[in-house]
């Protein structure tokens, strides 16, 4: 350790280490030009200079490369020095008067004009970009020439290929002068951003997105320097925490597994191969869908700013083209629908219409909007009717390039027939889906077929079992489809995935071993606070040395420490010895998040024997140090605030226990149709208990009255199969005729009354989790004479006439699509009508080749790999016509069929049709659920389908925890789908029958009686309609059932209910705190 | 907070009791609430806080519900630099020149 005095201050530093960095380490300023703390220092620019007082005489020596030692006197701001740094100053202003950097200094110098003679260079000659060459391995640069003629240069003065055009040069320049133009021969290109798709750069070493796990950056091994010449190694002398190790290898681990889930998703559809259509990458305002969902997104590279790339304009006009990549079987071979475009172009209109300033004319291009999700038909009519959003319907076969302001022309046909053209100042691709090269090597590798589009063979019955046993597929891999369905899916490989290890369950965990809990209620607050440094993220900032001393005067504080990464293992073993030496009994860490480190903390307090709700956390990273880094001084002051908060709240904090209660290991299943079954049979398959309660005689719902898939799979077969396995399997109990009429409980510990039938004796079941799979009907049609004419059937009826009587009576077959769905009564789309329309019109065409078949829709949806039944349909001369529901066909009876009045829009004139069979596509409608629904407090929708918790993260969960909905109780579905579904709800049902005991979050509710009025303003504002009046008039709140969200403490006029960790004292003490002294 | 539908008008008042010059209430956006509709409850305590701002002389523009989403790093920069904009223009709490004035 060397001491020395800087001025006047007595400071230490270690042997070997410079003037500069010890002032820095002092908050000394010293300007300089040509340091970097990566590069040894070089003396070049001179403005560091210092006087040096060695005990006989004064020097001047540049701090940035002058040892420090033993007893020196250093000086960095008397009248001399400044004399000097101003002098050097002056010289370097008049060599580059134009440099900003130079201004700046000038400025601060108060030198208005060199005495010198000006001349017009912009190079200072610091030397930085020659040494940092050097240091990345290259030396394709140097300093050249002698005195006055000086200059940096390459060998030779021509552009060199020894620059691997890293631009560490230009980086590090401080004046500008370095261009990369001149000095390499490679091309330049930024790194694509793939986060942002390539519409802006990033570097070698990187976070891939903010939200990414693990939230670490990455090492880019085909970009950074070092893995090309083995020099740089920068990021690793600068990573206080030691983490980046240049020599880490791949490695091959060898895993035994019992089954595999395979889900590599898709790749979007390149449209590089239709540029000479479409002029992606040519002209600048044509985006794919990707593209532009990074512009309309506030963390892409716009910040949500709508603009177009060629001049930064907001557009006022804005075309989707649907189907690139997809429904296209001419120009790129994909023949299937990827059935999520449309929605996102319709999501994607509404966000830019919000985003626009001014008016924005949005119009989706498409050859039929397949809007065939749970509501999104609803989406859809918003889009048009309330926000603009146009649709026409037509293939864009091309745009071309209007001017030089890059402006995009269209020529298109109307529905009318009607040719218009149009001009967009920007166009938006909507691809589709594709399956990756390396997707399909790993499926070869793995012996699993494919099927022609590169996408998983399943089967119908089995929708997530590959060709090979043991191995799942979900996803898009599956096959095209949206986030709802693939969470769902994933869910559903998980439960038969599971099935195979039910036996090895719980046989290679480990337990961990947690001390008993201290008991603290009457001890006095002992508070300890951990300041973080987060490596430089806080202390680069914050200074933490003083915000931890600042820590070390408040109330209650008896200890105070600061790290330089808190969470890492050796700070959270300090942590442990300091509790134990200092008898802490209240934590408080400031750091960063507690979304993402208080769990870590919390389970550090258990280990130490502490509640782990005697924790509180200060965020003064994330809140502090990352959105303040120019204003240290303040930052620090607010990180003391934040501590001084936080430290307020933790001296209120009592230790809270968490509830533990057993679960029931059995499981209800609302219906016995194929979803029912199936979620039984998933559960029974992992070795649960299961009650499945039927309100018909017989097992098997809807599916009754299927015949066949699309793809000819007998379905009758099936479901002899499944109910055959079912009512066999020693697990499943199976109650028909049997009706619901009460229910009581909570997750883990439901109580169900069932009137089972024929006797309607009386039964009460006990169980841990419900499934709800109550099924849908076939609409019964009040339209197109359907009940009138006997010629009139719905889509299921025709199916089983065909099986039954064949088709050679028919020559005329006319269907109708969208009957009870997509209008005023029924708002939504019955997602499987389009399907059956095509399957039975198939069928017939199979059996009677030259049958004359006439579908009438308004938009053909054979979503995902349907597509292909559709483009089979149209080959064979099934004639698909469009209608305008405005202007509906009409039909009435003959003797000779019936007759059926259309206006076609292709040949432009209305056409009658005299047919042997009228069909109607009839929607699907919810089973009338709404005395169940009221019994077990169920939310449905308007049309009476039961409503998952969230629509994409939780969509086979009922918002009531431990109750799960499948098949087409919750949405109209494909019998495929609904088994999917089944499974996976029997997987998130197994989350809670797979524990013994739930422990329940100590964060709930609770009401202090005295003081309860039984006003009932709690028990109207729960959003779960937990809180009740009890026995003794006033209100209970089941902690089992809270999810402590605290509405109801805001809500009560009596200030009677307190929520635990968030009491009112907790929290007003902490806005106290904050304002302390402001009065 | 777990949720904004746990801000009590109680909390607010509080801070302007103790010499706040504003305060901002920031929730999910609408529709995304995780609690289901915490952060509508919150909406409509905050308009019912700004009535009593308003009777009680504080103002009732000084304390503001903004709902956004955790993606929105920047918006929320924007939105408390409105704020802050908007405090200024307002000057200090009420009370406190009240108190200065006494003083």
């Amino acid at each position: 350790m060397i001491s020395f005095t800087l001025n006047g201050q007595e400071v230490q530093g270690e042997e070997g280490q410079y003037i500069l960095e010890i002032a820095e380490q002092n908050s000394v300023e010293i300007p300089t030009l040509c340091h970097h703390k990566a590069l040894e220092p070089a003396g070049m620019c001179r403005l560091c200079v210092v006087e040096v007082f060695d005990g006989r005489r004064t020097r001047f020596v540049t701090a940035c490369n002058y040892p420090i030692w033993e007893g020196m006197d250093v000086k960095t701001d008397t009248e001399a020095v400044h004399q000097g740094r101003k002098l050097i100053v002056e010289l370097l202003l008049a060599r580059c008067p134009t440099v900003p950097v130079i201004q700046e200094l000038a400025a601060k110098y108060d030198i208005k004009q060199p005495r010198f003679r000006p001349e017009a260079d912009d190079c200072i000659l610091c030397g930085l970009c020659t040494r940092i060459c050097d240091k990345m391995g290259n030396n394709a640069i140097s300093l050249t020439g002698r005195g006055v003629d000086m200059k940096v240069d390459t060998p030779f003065h021509v552009q060199t290929d020894v620059c691997i055009a890293c631009g560490a040069c230009a980086f590090v320049c401080p004046t500008g002068h370095i261009k990369l133009e001149g000095i390499t021969r490679h091309a330049l290109k930024q790194i694509p951003y793939e986060y942002n798709e390539g519409l802006i750069g990033r570097k070698p070493i990187y976070i891939p997105y903010a939200q990414a796990i693990p939230n670490a950056p990455a090492i880019d091994r085909s970009m950074c320097v070092h893995f090309k010449t083995g020099a740089c190694k920068i990021c690793a002398d600068i990573c206080p925490a030691n983490a980046i190790d240049h020599n880490q290898q791949d490695e091959i681990v060898e895993l035994e597994v019992g089954s595999i889930i395979l889900t590599p998703g898709f790749k979007p559809f390149d449209p590089s191969s239709l540029q000479e259509f479409y002029h992606h990458n040519r002209n600048p305002n044509v985006l794919t869908s990707l593209e532009f969902e990074r512009i309309l997104s506030t963390s892409g590279p716009t910040t949500g700013h709508l603009v177009r790339p060629w001049d930064q304009a907001e557009p006022k006009k804005i075309a989707w083209l649907q189907c690139i990549g997809s429904r296209d079987i001419h120009r790129c071979g994909n023949g299937y629908c990827s059935s999520v475009c449309c929605m996102y172009a319709i999501k994607q209109a509404i966000v830019a219409k919000e985003h626009a300033h001014g008016e924005l004319d949005c119009v989706i291009f498409n050859m039929d909007i397949r809007t065939f999700g749970k509501d999104y038909e609803k989406y859809y009519s918003r889009a048009r009717e309330q926000e603009g959003v146009r649709f026409v319907k037509t293939r864009v076969h091309a745009i071309e390039e209007e001017n030089e302001k890059k402006d995009l022309w269209i020529r298109y046909v109307e529905e009318s027939g009607e040719v218009r053209e149009e001009i967009f100042d920007m166009v938006i691709l909507s691809l589709g889906f594709v399956i990756p090269e390396s997707t399909v090597k790993l499926a070869e590798r793995l012996g699993v077929k494919l099927n022609h589009y590169n996408f998983a063979v399943t089967e119908p019955f089995t929708p997530i079992e590959t060709s090979r046993d043991g191995i799942y597929a979900c996803g898009v891999f599956q096959s095209p489809k949206d986030i709802p369905s693939s969470v769902t899916e994933a869910s559903a490989a998980a439960c038969a995935a599971g099935g195979r290890l039910a036996e090895a369950r719980g046989t290679r965990t480990k337990r961990e071993e947690i001390p008993d809990e201290i008991d603290v209620t009457d001890q006095p607050p002992r508070i300890g606070v951990f300041v973080c440094s987060c490596g430089v993220n806080i202390a680069g900032v914050v200074d933490v040395e003083a915000v931890a001393a600042y820590a070390a005067n408040l109330p209650s504080v008896v200890y105070t420490a600061y790290n330089l990464f808190t969470c890492s293992q050796d700070s959270q073993e300090l942590m442990k010895e300091a509790v134990k030496a200092h008898q802490l009994n209240r934590v408080v860490v400031a750091a960063c998040s507690p979304k993402t480190h208080e769990g870590i903390f919390m389970d550090n307090l258990k280990s130490c024997g502490l509640n782990k709700y005697l924790f509180e956390m200060a965020n003064i990273r994330n809140q502090n140090s990352w959105v303040h880094g120019d204003t240290p001084e303040v930052a620090t002051e607010k990180a003391k605030e934040l501590i001084r908060m936080a430290v307020a709240r933790a001296a209120t904090l009592q230790q809270l226990s968490e509830k533990r209660i057993p679960v029931i290991q059995r499981a209800l299943i609302v219906g016995g149709g194929v979803a029912g079954m199936n979620a039984a049979l998933g559960l029974a398959d992992q070795g649960f208990e299961v009650v499945v309660v039927e309100k018909e005689e017989n097992l098997g719902g809807l599916a009754n009255n299927l015949t066949t898939t699309i793809d000819g799979s007998d379905v009758r077969v099936y479901l002899r199969g499944l109910i055959e396995k079912v009512t066999s399997h020693p697990e499943i109990q199976v109650l028909t005729r049997s009706l619901i009429v009460g229910f009581s409980g909570f997750k883990g510990n439901f109580t169900t009354e069932v009137l089972v039938g024929p006797g309607m004796y009386e039964r009460k079941i006990d169980h841990g989790v419900v499934i709800l799979a109550t099924g849908a009907n076939e609409y019964q049609p009040k339209e197109y004479l359907y009940g009138k004419d006997p010629k009139v059937m719905t889509q299921m009826e025709l199916a089983e006439r065909l099986e039954n009587n064949g088709a050679d009576d028919l020559n005329h077959v006319v269907m109708i699509q969208c009957v009870g769905s997509r209008n005023e009564e029924y708002p939504n789309c019955s997602r499987v009508c389009c399907q059956a329309a095509v399957k039975n019109a198939l069928h017939i065409k199979r059996l009677k080749p030259d049958a004359d078949i006439c579908i009438l829709h308004r938009d053909i949806r054979t979503y995902g790999l349907l597509e292909d039944y559709y483009t089979e349909a149209r080959q064979l001369g099934i004639y698909f016509v469009w209608y305008d529901p405005d202007d509906p066909p009409v039909v009435e009876s003959s003797d000779n069929g019936v007759i059926v009045n259309f206006q076609n829009h292709d040949l432009g004139y209305r056409v009658r049709m005299v047919c042997d069979i009228l069909t109607l596509s009839a929607g699907m409608q919810a089973q009338d659920t709404e005395e169940l629904a009221s019994i077990i407090k169920l939310d449905r929708s308007p049309e009476g389908f039961f409503n998952e918790a969230h629509v994409k993260l939780r969509p086979v969960d009922m918002s009531t925890e431990g109750i799960f909905v499948c098949g087409t109780a919750h949405g109209p579905k494909l019998l495929s789908e609904s088994i999917s579904q089944a499974y996976a709800a029997a997987s998130r049902a197994t989350t809670f029958l797979s524990r013994s005991y739930l422990t329940l979050s100590a964060v709930t509710a609770r009401v202090e009686a005295e003081k309860c009025a039984a006003c009932l303003v709690c028990v109207r504002s729960c959003p779960y309609n937990v809180p009740k009046i009890n026995a003794d008039g006033v209100s209970e709140i089941d902690p089992a059932l809270c999810h402590g969200c605290g509405v109801c403490t805001a809500e009560c006029p009596a200030k009677a209910i307190e929520l635990n960790w968030y009491e009112d004292d907790q929290i007003m003490c902490k806005v106290e705190a904050l304002l302390e002294g402001v009065l | 907070m777990p949720c904004t539908g746990k801000v009590d008008v109680l909390h607010i008042l509080r801070s302007f009791e103790k010499g706040a010059d504003g305060v901002c209430v920031v929730g999910c956006l609408e529709g995304d609430c995780h609690y289901n509709s915490g952060n509508l409850r919150a909406r409509k305590r905050v308009e019912q806080t700004q009535k009593i701002l308003e009777t009680i002389g504080i103002g009732g523009e000084r304390v503001q519900m903004y709902n956004l989403s955790s993606a929105e790093g920047p918006r929320f920069a924007r939105i408390a630099a409105e704020m802050v904009e908007k405090i200024l223009e307002l000057g200090p709490n009420p009370i406190k020149r009240a108190k200065e004035t006494a003083a």
